[in-house]
């Protein structure tokens, strides 16, 4: 997320807005977006709702044993239609932001 | 005569050490050195061939060089390093659930309403209608595992 905020400008100048979600309540997600000098949207799903309605949901992923999102990225159009999706196959490797502003090209 | 002070030892166990704490707090960060983890890979070699060389003094040269018990113990805590560093991020990494109806480009997108970091609601909807920010060509959703 790091990298996404880098290029916020270039991903506000073509109109894209950026969201991230995890079960993190929204006093954690504060605390790191002030920490990182994140500013886009961080949205709580604390019960893990809409994870399970994207069937994000990774059982026991947290080193507590509690439900997580497995990493994933979605372009998703006006229309709410899905674009561009990516699902990692592993934890370390996430889209880059120049993957998504390419598939954001012919949007 | 006093034996010599076998370095090699030390610094190739703390070259090892270093790769997997500096995957952890560092190469994670940037793309380059998180996706592959190729800084991390190249340190444990080079420590694996300073311990080696230091080894290989300790035992052919024990008059000369210290380290027949801490060689052998500072190369085994390297091994276990890197096998752990390595299970950690090839095999545990790795086992991601099915996500077999997750949805898939052409298909819609689940709607949702979720407060965001300042406690506020927001919807799918709105992010999409560009509510409160001008016109929208598009919204990227990511999700995280989180800080907990």
């Amino acid at each position: 997320m790091r990298s996404f905020q880098q290029r916020l400008t270039d991903f506000n100048a073509r109109g894209l807005r950026i969201a991230a979600i995890s079960i993190d309540p929204p006093e954690i997600s504060r605390e790191h977006a002030q920490k990182l000098g994140f500013t886009f949207s961080i949205l709580s799903d604390t019960n893990a709702q809409v994870i399970r309605a994207y069937d994000l949901l990774h059982k026991g992923a947290a080193p507590n044993g509690a439900d997580v999102a497995r990493p994933a990225e979605f372009l998703i159009d006006p229309s709410g239609t899905v674009r561009w999706a990516n699902l990692t196959e592993a934890v370390t490797v996430r889209a880059r932001p120049e993957q998504v502003l390419k598939a954001a090209a012919d949007l | 005569m006093k034996r010599q002070w076998n370095w090699r030892l030390w610094f190739g166990f703390l070259v090892v050490l270093a790769g997997a704490v500096g995957y952890l707090t560092l190469f994670a960060r940037y793309p380059i050195t998180r996706d592959f983890p190729w800084v991390s890979l190249l340190m444990f070699v080079a420590g694996g061939a300073l311990l080696i060389l230091g080894l290989k003094r300790a035992f052919r040269e024990p008059q000369m060089y210290r380290g027949k018990i801490f060689g052998p113990i500072l190369t085994i805590l390297s091994m276990a390093v890197v096998v752990f560093f390595s299970y950690g991020l090839f095999y545990k990494g790795r086992q991601m659930p099915p996500s077999a109806s997750a949805p898939r480009v052409g298909q819609k997108a689940p709607d949702f309403t979720l407060p965001d970091q300042n406690g506020n609601p927001v919807s799918l909807a709105q992010l999409l209608s560009g509510a409160g920010g001008g016109k929208t060509k598009g919204t990227i959703l990511i999700f995280y595992r989180g800080y907990w």
